[in-house]
């Protein structure tokens, strides 16, 4: 990663703190998926949780509430707006769409 | 057959839903395919995890931690929880903005328009079809599995396949994407509000959870017989570390799928996406969590252990639990709360003549020469002709066998994805590229069927043998370095989209800045074209 008169590397187009934002959540991501692989947990039968659930069936029910909650972050730190820029000036006419054109190689 | 009769009921209700659809539907095309792309934020969620939502996830699901214990959960649900919001968030997103924009309504269309391709486009069409039937006909098939095991062998197969397929095909037909999703709202809501019912009869009526657990604990197995303690823990031999890892690649198959794509088409506001992608881990875990512990749990029962050995389907262990344990009014609610998840062939039904029609029929001058109410009725003719196949296949197969397609069709459409990505995140990709990209896929999966067939699976206590270089044979299938095929097949897929891509000419400038503006720039439409495309211009 090179810095270059406040931008970051992987996102030129970016400026700092949204680029850092963005490797952040790369990051969580990342991380999260790295953490799915929970080998310690692979003969793991006690403790359990709530008097019932086996700890490698906790820790991934856990995980799912991760999961949801690394989307809200997403959701709240990355949300890709300007695609309701490119959605919303609708000409709703290409070629493929209207199927009238003749077929191309 | 009080529990058959609540299905009977809950078949009435879902066609009453799909006709009612049809009442509201204004007679064009993009409405009966896609709703008119008006799905609010709760339907827009509920029938897009409805959809994903299949007989694998309920009856497949517990019973396969009935054999291979609770790291079903790790290995399915967990890994598709984060994987699957994941790629609708950045991909999903994606699509709904072009073909919001170009009004495009099947991912062959923007494949077609992004690449400037033709035949091309028929080839993926092709490949995204054949690796579509196979979830269509276990569909049917499960719909008269369950009505034959809810009903206790009084309502034959041939008719509970039967009758589900035409309720299918009814709603299908008559409500478009507006019924397919009502109707797949209704079946996820009825579910999660059962399920949680279901756990808690089925855990009083077992004695409690935790006795039954620390019994499961507490046995030491015999000769040739493992410990139930097993099914605790993830050291049951199908639970390698390499297949839990190869796993995490099978959700990438969702965002190629062609119904979960055209569901992406559906919303009316880009707002949607966002609780749909952070609730959905929690509905994943809402259905899946009850369905794997119940399932381990019942391979410590005695008398259910008996009953699945003598049936020899592990798949039919839910049905067990709830006739051994629920009250006959609640087994038949939440029987057909089954049946809800097993009829979730609806969408692939749609999805596939929806392709049909725009991709084959529209696309060689069909629309053209027919107009718009030919396209929708030729959609329509299709769903009975897909669903009337669908039936004379399932009724003449071995659904075994279309358990081998579907782990196939997931595959499959896993190593579609860098396709998708491709088309919506890469300038330069091509339409060459995407070609070489389903070549080596269709190669992939013909080579691992044919490895397959050739070399026998060992049965346990054999063990796997090498087959070839890398290649080994295991009771799963084969693996590749390892790895199931789903990783290679990814790569190799990625790997011929990238350099077949890199060594063709790109489309034209002006196509690739219609679907990459840049930072900054404004969309217009170009000059001098009265129906065709638009452009980014520097404002």
């Amino acid at each position: 990663m090179h810095r270059e008169g406040g931008r970051i590397g992987p996102f030129p187009h970016l400026p700092r703190t949204h680029a850092l934002r963005r490797i952040l959540l790369a990051t969580l991501v990342l991380g999260l998926y790295v953490l799915h692989q929970d080998w310690w947990n692979w003969t793991a039968a006690r403790p359990l949780l709530f008097g019932f659930l086996p700890p490698g069936l906790a820790y991934h029910a856990l995980f799912s509430v991760a999961s949801s909650i690394c989307m809200a972050l997403l959701v709240r730190f990355a949300w890709p707006g300007h695609l309701e820029a490119l959605a919303g000036e609708a000409s709703r006419s290409s070629p493929a769409a209207a199927g009238s054109e003749e077929p191309r190689g | 057959m009080i529990e058959a009769a609540f299905v009977f009921a809950y078949l009435a209700i879902v066609l009453y839903i799909g006709i009612f659809a049809f009442r509201r539907g204004a007679g064009t095309g993009e409405d009966y395919f896609l709703a008119s792309r008006s799905l609010g934020t709760f339907v827009f969620l509920l029938s897009l995890f409805g959809t994903n939502m299949t007989s694998v996830t309920i009856l497949g699901s517990s019973g396969r931690a009935f054999r291979d214990g609770i790291g079903v959960y790790g290995l399915m649900a967990s890994s598709s929880a984060l994987v699957i919001p994941l790629t609708i968030f950045l991909v999903g997103t994606r699509i709904w903005a072009v073909g919001k924009r170009f009004g495009h309504m099947t991912p062959v269309q923007i494949f077609r328009d992004r690449w400037e391709a033709g035949h091309i486009g028929t080839v993926i069409f092709a490949l995204q079809a054949a690796l579509l039937v196979p979830y269509i006909v276990v569909g049917v098939l499960g719909g008269g599995t369950c009505l034959h095991s809810i009903s206790g062998g009084k309502v034959p197969m041939w008719f509970g396949g039967g009758l589900v397929a035409i309720v299918v095909m009814s709603y299908v037909f008559f409500g478009g994407m507006r019924g397919t999703a009502w109707v797949n709202a209704f079946q996820t809501l009825l579910f999660l509000s059962f399920g949680l019912v279901a756990v808690l009869v089925i855990g009083n009526g077992i004695g409690g959870f935790g006795p039954a657990v620390e019994r499961m604990l507490a046995d030491v197995g015999a000769p040739g017989k493992p410990s139930l303690a097993q099914h605790l823990t993830r050291e049951r031999p199908s639970m390698d570390p390499w297949i839990f890892f190869s796993y995490t690649f099978i959700p990438l198959s969702a965002i190629a799928f062609p119904h979960i794509c055209i569901f992406c088409l559906t919303a009316r506001k880009m707002e949607s996406f966002k609780r749909t992608v952070v609730l959905y881990p929690l509905c994943i875990m809402a259905i899946w969590l009850p369905c794997v512990f119940l399932g381990t749990v019942a391979a410590g029962q005695p008398d259910i252990a008996a009953k699945v050995a003598t049936s020899g389907d592990p798949d039919s262990v839910m049905l067990l639990l709830l006739q051994a344990h629920a009250p006959v009014w609640l087994a038949g609610i939440l029987g057909a709360g089954i049946m809800a998840a097993v009829m979730a062939s609806d969408s692939q039904i749609l999805a596939l003549s929806t392709m049909f029609t725009a991709d084959v029929f529209a696309w060689y001058g069909g629309k053209r020469r027919f107009g718009e109410r030919a396209q929708v009725l030729t959609g329509r003719v299709f769903v009975i002709g897909v669903t009337v196949a669908a039936f004379i296949i399932a009724m003449r197969t071995s659904e075994h066998i279309f358990d081998i397609a579907i782990k196939y069709a997931f595959t499959g459409y896993a190593a579609l994805s860098p396709l998708v990505v491709a088309a919506l995140f890469w300038r330069r990709s091509t339409k060459w590229g995407a070609l070489a990209s389903c070549v080596v896929i269709a190669a992939g999966l013909i080579g691992v069927a044919v490895l397959e067939q050739i070399h026998a699976a060992p049965v346990p206590p054999e063990k796997p043998y090498a087959i070839g270089p890398g290649l080994v044979r295991t009771p799963g299938g084969v693996m590749a370095l390892g790895l199931m095929p789903v990783v290679p097949l990814v790569g190799l897929s990625a790997l011929a989209m990238i350099v077949v891509s890199l060594v063709t000419p790109p489309p034209s400038a002006a196509t690739v800045e219609r679907y990459f503006p840049r930072p900054g720039e404004a969309l217009r439409p170009l000059p001098g074209s009265g129906r065709a495309a638009t452009a980014a211009v520097r404002t």
